[in-house]
């Protein structure tokens, strides 16, 4: 795990991100090889979102370095960091409410908004992922249930084609067996050959699906390791599992 | 059920079409005719600001400053110049939008509130420019005598009647445009702004960008309902530059309904034909029309245009989707 691997995709390295005088992320290191499915865990306020908001150029670090690729990515605008094949469906689904499904899909799609055919074929491995949103493709967004809303803001991250995909907390709120659906279609997701990058407050779902992982607390990197240590790990077991 | 209430929407915009048409056959008089004609060109300028306000949700405040950019590059080109009215118009259009281009550069800097006391200043100087300009614009004499257009062809701009119809061609033209830009990417990238910064972003959208261009947009249109001001008016006076100018336009896409298409026309018209049937209360009219648009704005926060789509919504849904409930999709939707 310390050696420098030439596959890293996505490397994080001594990551500090402040918000005035409180420092949300202190010296957070993190890595996505090809293909990986890795996930971070963490309590309410311990820095999950703000890492995923400044992977993906919404936030601008105080110190560190994001490279994707081999490129550097920190502090650039958001819409030049999607282009580069990064993309976040964020926490709470934010969907444009008032706008169809279908509607909300294609936005998803815009760096490739004169690429029609590879849209369209997008479009159809979204309804294949989710074969709900195919019947409600012009219902408002609004009008769905959080599992489907959820759906949605997933399908539009995958609209862009994404290299990385990067989901904070896309259980959030669900019901189990919906919270369950979703992460089955984000396995799925990670089959084709997506990175994801996943927060999870739900420790045990998380790890069941993913490669490896990391925890947050208080904005550090405590712990990391495969699926495996972490799911032997007994201090995760009783912090984030309840047992 | 789609493909009929788009069917009827049709037929609703033929009749209000060829209502409009026949308007001047129908009214002699040629006061309520006037009111009509100023409706229209209100409407066109509340459309402008639909643009920025309506579906980018930037709150502009120099709204009537670019109207006035419009109307008086018409006015002292005609007027001082004796430049024909056409290209005088084109030159609003080009003059407002390019000036808009440029004070956006600044502008969008500043977010929300800021945005709009920024362009609230923006507004004002150009009202204090026209004032106290007096060798070019006139100051508060005003600009008098601004003609009506040159004949196109066998069409001759003698009376209101022509000229109504002038106005009318361009707020349906202004529609078209604003339809075409509401049913396009470039809309949804405009209402994915106003619904969150961030999150347009995060889909690939240029923010600055996408916002610049609705703010070109919307003050071109404002140039073009000024300019088109001026030849219908006649005569020009800072006072319609000034910020309650801005306010009034406001008022009508707030009463009509923001962010819709139909509502910039709804509002103007209502809100003046209403402002003028009740001219006898004189500013009293304000006393009793503040608190009906405080309730508007409460009630139906997407204004009369909003209220008739959740109507329209209410009345598709109630048989399938009440029975549906909130079901969460079983297992079998998902895989």
């Amino acid at each position: 795990m310390q050696k420098k691997r030439e596959k890293k995709m996505l490397e994080v390295s001594d990551l500090s991100v402040r918000y005035g005088e409180f420092v949300a992320l202190r010296d957070v290191s993190l890595e996505v090889d090809e293909g990986e499915f890795v996930v971070v865990l963490g309590a309410n306020g311990a820095g999950k979102s703000t890492l995923f908001r400044t992977i993906n150029g919404l936030m601008r670090p105080s110190a560190g370095e994001i490279s994707f690729y081999g490129e550097r990515i920190e502090g650039r605008p958001a819409n030049t960091v999607v282009s580069r094949g990064v993309t976040q469906s964020a926490e709470g689904r934010h969907l444009f409410p008032e706008l169809s499904v279908l509607k909300n899909l294609t936005l998803g799609a815009y760096i490739r908004r004169r690429d029609r055919a590879g849209i369209n074929e997008s479009l159809e491995e979204v309804y294949e992922l989710f074969p709900i949103l195919r019947e409600k493709r012009r219902d408002p967004a609004g009008s769905l249930s959080g599992g489907q809303q959820q759906m949605v803001a997933i399908g539009r991250a995958l609209m862009a084609k994404p290299k990385l995909l990067i989901l904070d907390e896309p259980s959030l709120g669900l019901a189990p067996l919906v919270a369950r659906q979703v992460l089955d279609a984000v396995v799925q997701i990670n089959r084709t050959g997506i990175m994801v990058l996943l927060a999870e407050q739900n420790a045990q779902a998380a790890l069941k699906i993913a490669h490896r992982g990391y925890v947050v607390e208080n904005g550090e990197i405590t712990l990391q390791g495969t699926r495996e240590e972490l799911l032997g790990n007994g201090e995760i077991r009783r912090a984030y599992m309840g047992a | 059920m789609q493909v009929l209430s788009r069917h009827w929407r049709k037929l609703a915009l033929a009749v209000v079409l060829l209502v409009a048409l026949l308007i001047p056959l129908f009214i002699d008089n040629q006061y309520l005719l006037g009111l009509i004609m100023l409706a229209y060109i209100w409407a066109i300028a509340a459309y402008g600001l639909n643009v920025l306000l309506g579906y980018t949700g930037q709150l502009t405040l120099a709204h009537a400053g670019f109207f006035g950019i419009g109307a008086y590059t018409v006015g002292i080109l005609t007027v001082n110049y004796g430049f024909p009215f056409w290209p005088s118009l084109l030159l609003a259009v080009v003059f407002a939008s390019v000036l808009g281009f440029l004070i956006g550069i600044f502008a969008l800097r500043t977010q929300n509130e800021y945005f709009a006391i920024f362009t609230l200043g923006v507004g004002f100087v150009i009202f204090l420019v026209i004032e106290r300009w007096e060798s070019f614009t006139g100051g508060s004499l005003g600009l008098i005598g601004v003609p009506y257009p040159e004949g196109l062809g066998p069409i001759q701009f003698e009376g209101p009647e022509q000229l109504y119809y002038l106005i009318l061609a361009f707020l349906v033209l202004t529609i078209y445009v604003a339809a075409s830009i509401a049913h396009s990417l470039v809309g949804r990238s405009f209402i994915a702004i106003r619904n969150s910064p961030d999150l347009a972003m995060a889909a690939g959208i240029n923010v600055g960008r996408t916002k610049q261009l609705a703010f070109t947009i919307s003050t071109a249109i404002a140039g073009l309902s000024g300019g088109l001001y001026a030849t219908y008016i006649g005569f020009l006076g800072p006072a319609i530059v000034n910020v309650p100018t801005t306010f009034e336009i406001l008022l009508y896409l707030l009463v009509g309904g923001m962010g819709s298409l139909s509502g910039p026309l709804i509002g103007a018209f209502l809100v003046t034909t209403i402002f003028e049937y009740f001219q006898q209360f004189e500013a009293y009219r304000l006393v009793i029309f503040g608190p009906v648009v405080i309730l508007l704005i409460i009630f139906f926060p997407r204004g009369l245009a909003g209220l008739w789509g959740e109507l329209e919504a209410r009345v598709r849904r109630s048989p399938e989707k009440e029975a549906e409930g909130r079901e969460e999709p079983s297992r079998e939707e998902v895989r």
